[in-house]
């Protein structure tokens, strides 16, 4: 077998050192009866070729060819291949977690750096090396908040992610949190007047998404002042971290939890992506994960170690602030190396031609006949529409003209089946926009 | 380091001194040496409420966390804040300058169930030998 | 003579600043393509506050300079593909390329997890043979590849298990972990609502049976088991264990992190485990990456199988696939989207090219232990030895009389050109060195590494502040621990302007 690096001899000559007869006699403390007496069934061996047309086949079965105006979470970004030729490098690819700091000062500084990209971008003054995704991410600030304010009620607007939602519901569910959810009002953000009534001095955590799933963005102070009038925290989960390169930072909010797929991340039907947390100084040592902090070493030069580790699973145990372990750290350097590579100017540039496509969309879809913008506070590169009839019957329409079509609202919102949330990106040309709108335009000719 | 003979010490290598009916609390030589470098110390605030042999705070060095367990009960009237700042005072001068909170005794007849500073040394000579056997 | 031979600077590449540092207003390193639609305006559409002119402290820097940046960083690390990298209970073992050149492809990477089911059959037959792969492998009845790694597939197996119970009348009340345990497990327990209950090794490292079946109270939901434990031991009296925990109606998890040492060898559905997890990012070859992403994937026996998260990968009609998001009695979702799809990928990958060989790897990883522990016993103390599998625990007992301790034997195998194996775990053993090779290591790089440890421990006895002082090759020497974490500088911020008068 090719991986491995020993011929039949050699494996003879380290048995015979050890003292063994057999192989089987190094297997002696698994009782008999437990051993496995035929090979696994499974299918290969297969060669390196083999296996690329394998999944080639798989691939092929799939969506190529057509174009998509899928967001609600995950996004398509122009990604350099400057950012896979950093990442896929041995020394970064396979090493370890940096707990030996002398030899993996390449990871530690990298991390330093993602961290303080993640503060820059998100106006919050310390952020961490990484967690699952945006998903796990918005759960653990929720826990956090739960440490921080020692109260349990946690008020999640609707309009978070529906995912993003369901994982904290999971997490929730055992650790003594109540969730409720807190609707939205017409234009799409938050219905303040709700939040307001729920809002009292058990509320540990007002969740809000910005820009939400709607797509429209919103308005964090007044959300941070009520939240802390009640002595609450405000999470600010973020999806999009593209929109940070024209969105003011959500400075208000006490803890920030971001998707960080936008950064270098190909779809990948779902993962692997990167959760960030951001949050304030003062609330460092409730944050969960790895942190990378900056040291000198005996000989007083720079150095990165991993610190504050005493609040981390493998020396607090129960107590611990999470029990993440394996994080995405390599998600977090194609993030780093992408905004590196894109810088302050690029990532202005990228979002805006992303804003600029999405308000071209949606001129030329609200041409249309009976397609209407559905809620009117500003939005970033998504937004919603409504439609004369239902969202799943135009989509199977779109997609025999090779369309995927917008995200079906109706599948997480009972009361929004003909709504609709289109995302262009600035991978989204001006042809495909307007090849999108000119099928829309005829499905909803079609007689019912 | 020399233990304070007007002090009193717990099996879990507090001390208290005590003047009048307010207890200082910290924790011992030993104690500081065997954590190694304190970085991190976390302390109830004045008007708490603390109870004998349950945990109070914690100390924490760089890559050990432990509990500080109250030697007596009573309310906080002081903490030693300072020690936010530098918490390497714990290391230096645990028996003064290290200490970590001042107590109003609700039970002064507790302290007398604790070890003098004769009987504490023993007991850490015997812990030392134990370690090392 | 000397003072007029100037001493010549070192190259930067020996003393890369942070990217921050070389940052100068109008570089950059990426261009878009000219926009082709009208250029929006943002204060118009977004609205004066909710506008920003740019991320202040942003590098501006160009494409050759952050090639030289990160690839110079890179040279600063260790990795699998410089050599031996022996890091107890993390399994690491080589990472084949052609795994990353897959999950790259054009219609594997470019997929969207909202894409509809019938423009994804291909990521769909990829899980479900990943999902019947690992099952045969595990000997287990069903799978979820959601949890996105180790712990969290910890923390998903504890929640069926709740489920299981509650779905019984009571979901009990106590998890039952050896002191011998990750740290994950007794902190992903409290995740799941449960107390957390130690059990004390016996002397000879094993759970100890008779004071097991003491424990097993109604009240016990769960004993969360490592198998081979962590001090590389197989428990031998796994399925007396799992016999003692049925009878009380409790359940029995397995920490699947020591997997590469059963692999075709045995399956623990086999042997009375009820559910577990998987490390991919161990056992099947997915890269660390620096310390992540991983997957965890966690399978169970039939009973559990009602409470697995949604969305559940089901067949169809004709063969068709599709992902269930409605089960009445699943515990909800653990993680947005299909799991770590890249990472699922890449595991297959690895079993694929092994396919029913894949034994042949777990008999090298014990091979190598064993050689390891054969040649080193004597010259390191051996506190348990029983049989050991993949890893080997050593202690510094014998050195620390020299005043020589683990983490200095450990920083000294760098100057030898090792990655250290993990020090001070499992917490049952005073000063531990927990060694595990691999399948990936041949016998010259075991031999080098042999001659390395045997060479630390005459220099603990003849020289010990050599080693105590080490590493002293590398760019950068000990770091001061104490210092970052007493005064945290977590993030890098510009240097304040150089005189009042200049503002």
């Amino acid at each position: 077998m090719r991986y491995l690096p020993k011929s039949p001899a050699e494996r003879q000559d380290m048995l015979a050192a050890i003292g063994a007869k057999s192989i089987d006699e190094l297997f002696s403390s698994i009782p008999e009866r437990y051993r496995l007496r035929e090979a696994l069934n499974l299918p290969g061996p297969l060669s390196e070729t083999e296996v690329i047309d394998f999944f080639k086949a798989r691939a092929a079965e799939n969506s190529g060819g057509y174009a998509s105006f899928l967001g609600a979470g995950v996004y398509n970004h122009l990604r350099s291949v400057v950012t896979d030729a950093i990442i896929q490098r041995g020394e970064f690819l396979t090493s370890y977690t940096p707990y030996q700091a002398e030899i993996t000062q390449g990871t530690l500084q990298a991390i330093f750096e993602f961290q303080t990209l993640m503060c820059q971008l998100t106006g919050q003054e310390v952020a961490n090396a990484s967690m699952y995704d945006g998903s796990t991410a918005t759960t653990e600030a929720v826990l956090m908040a739960e440490r921080l304010t020692g109260r349990s009620r946690i008020l999640v607007a609707r309009s978070v992610h529906p995912e993003y939602r369901d994982v904290l519901k999971t997490y929730a569910k055992n650790s003594g949190l109540q969730v409720e959810e807190i609707g939205y009002g017409p234009s799409g953000t938050l219905d303040q007047k709700a939040l307001q009534a729920a809002l009292k001095d058990d509320v540990a955590a007002v969740v809000v998404q910005s820009p939400n799933f709607f797509g429209v963005i919103e308005s964090l102070p007044p959300l941070a002042d009520a939240a802390h009038a009640s002595g609450a925290l405000l999470v600010t989960a973020i999806t999009e971290g593209v929109s940070l390169g024209l969105l003011r930072p959500p400075a208000e909010a006490d803890i920030v939890a971001m998707e960080a797929q936008s950064f270098g991340m190909a779809p990948s039907y779902g993962g692997p992506f990167a959760g960030v947390i951001a949050s304030r100084d003062k609330f460092v040592r409730q944050m969960p994960g790895r942190l990378a902090g900056q040291t000198t070493d005996s000989e007083g030069r720079r150095g990165f170690v991993l610190t504050l580790a005493t609040r981390e699973q493998h020396i607090r145990r129960e107590k611990a602030t999470s029990n993440i372990c394996t994080n995405q750290a390599l998600c977090a350097l194609a993030a780093t190396v992408h905004l590196t590579l894109l810088g302050k100017e690029g990532l202005r540039e990228m979002a805006h031609q992303n804003l600029s496509k999405a308000q071209f969309a949606l001129a030329e879809l609200e041409k249309i006949p009976g397609v209407r913008r559905a809620f009117d506070a500003p939005f970033f590169n998504e937004f919603t529409i409504e439609l004369p009839r239902s969202v799943k019957i135009i989509n199977a329409y779109l997609l025999r003209e090779k369309i995927i079509g917008p995200f079906v609202l109706g599948t997480a919102y009972p009361e929004l089946t003909k709504h609709a949330l289109v995302c262009v990106t600035e991978t989204t040309s001006r042809a495909e926009i307007e090849r999108f709108a000119a099928a829309l335009r005829r499905a909803l000719e079609q007689p019912i | 380091m020399a233990y304070p003979a007007n002090y009193r010490y717990t099996k879990e290598h507090e001390w208290v001194d005590v003047k009048g009916d307010v207890a200082a609390i910290g924790i011992t030589d030993y104690a500081q040496h065997e954590l190694g470098d304190v970085v991190f110390v976390e302390l109830p605030k004045v008007g708490a409420k603390i109870e004998a042999g349950k945990t109070f705070g914690t100390v924490e060095s760089v890559k050990a966390v432990s509990d500080i367990y109250a030697p007596a009960s009573g309310e906080v009237v002081e903490a030693n804040d300072v020690l936010h700042n530098t918490p390497e005072k714990i290391n230096t001068d645990p028996h003064s300058d290290g200490w970590l909170i001042k107590i109003r005794l609700a039970n002064p007849a507790e302290i007398s169930g604790l070890m003098d500073a004769a009987a504490y040394e023993a007991y850490i000579a015997a812990q030392s030998k134990e370690a090392s056997a | 003579m000397t003072d007029k031979i100037k001493k010549a600077t070192r190259h930067t590449n020996q003393n890369e600043g942070l990217i921050f540092e070389k940052s100068s207003h109008g570089k950059r390193a990426f261009e878009l393509p000219p926009l082709d639609v009208p250029a929006a305006d943002p204060t118009k559409s977004l609205g004066a506050n909710h506008r920003r002119g740019g991320v202040e402290g942003f590098p501006e820097v160009s494409e050759i300079e952050v090639i030289r940046h990160f690839t110079r960083l890179s040279t600063w690390n260790y990795a699998i593909d410089l050599g031996m990298y022996p890091l107890g209970s993390c399994t690491m073992k080589y990472n084949p390329r052609v795994n990353e050149f897959v999950a790259r492809l054009d219609g594997i990477a470019t997929e969207h997890p909202y894409q509809p089911q019938e423009l994804s059959q291909g990521c769909l037959k990829i899980l479900q043979l990943l999902e019947k792969c690992l099952l045969e492998i595990t000997g287990m009845d069903a799978i979820t590849l959601q949890p996105a790694a180790g712990a969290q597939g910890e923390m998903t197996g504890l929640l069926l298990i709740r489920a299981y119970h509650g779905k019984n009348g009571n979901p009990r009340k106590k998890v039952l972990i050896p002191d011998s345990a990750h740290g994950t497990n007794p902190a992903t327990a409290v995740i799941a609502g449960y107390e957390v209950e130690n059990i004390k090794s016996e002397s000879h490292g094993q759970i100890d049976v008779d004071k097991l079946r003491d424990l097993v109270t109604p009240d016990v939901a769960a004993l969360m088991i490592t198998n081979p434990s962590t001090l590389g031991i197989f428990e031998e009296r796994i399925p007396e264990i799992a016999r003692i925990l049925h009878d009380k109606g409790a359940l029995l998890y397995m920490d699947g992190a020591n997997m590469n040492a059963l692999t075709g060898i045995t399956r623990p559905g086999d042997l009375g485990v009820d559910v577990m997890h998987l490390n991919l990012h161990k056992t099947f070859s997915t890269p660390h990456g620096g310390g992540g992403p991983g997957a965890g994937p966690v399978a169970m026996k039939k009973i559990l199988e009602p409470f697995r998260p949604v969305p559940i990968l089901v067949e169809k009609e004709a063969g068709r696939l599709a992902l269930e998001q409605i089960r009445p009695d699943s515990i909800g979702r653990v993680k947005a989207f299909s799991g770590n799809f890249g990472v699922l990928v890449r595991a297959l990958a690895y079993i694929l090219a092994y396919g029913p060989g894949v034994r042949q790897a777990t008999e090298d990883a014990v091979l190598n232990a064993n050689y390891i522990r054969k040649h080193l016993e004597g010259v390191f103390d051996l506190p348990y030895s029983l049989p050991s599998m993949h890893e080997v625990v050593f202690s510094d007992a014998l050195q620390k009389k020299n005043g020589v301790n683990t983490m200095d034997i450990a920083k000294r195998l760098i100057d030898y050109g090792f990655h250290p194996y993990t020090t001070a775990f499992p917490l049952i053993v005073p000063g531990a060195l927990m060694i595990e090779p691999t399948e990936s290591e041949s016998r010259e790089e075991c031999d080098l590494f042999i001659d390395a440890m045997r060479s630390i421990a005459e220099e603990a006895a003849t020289n010990p502040e050599l080693v105590k002082t080490a590493p002293h090759t590398t760019r950068v020497r000990r770091l001061d621990e104490v210092g970052a974490a007493r005064k945290p500088i977590l993030r890098w911020k510009p240097l304040p302007a150089r005189s009042e008068a200049a503002d």
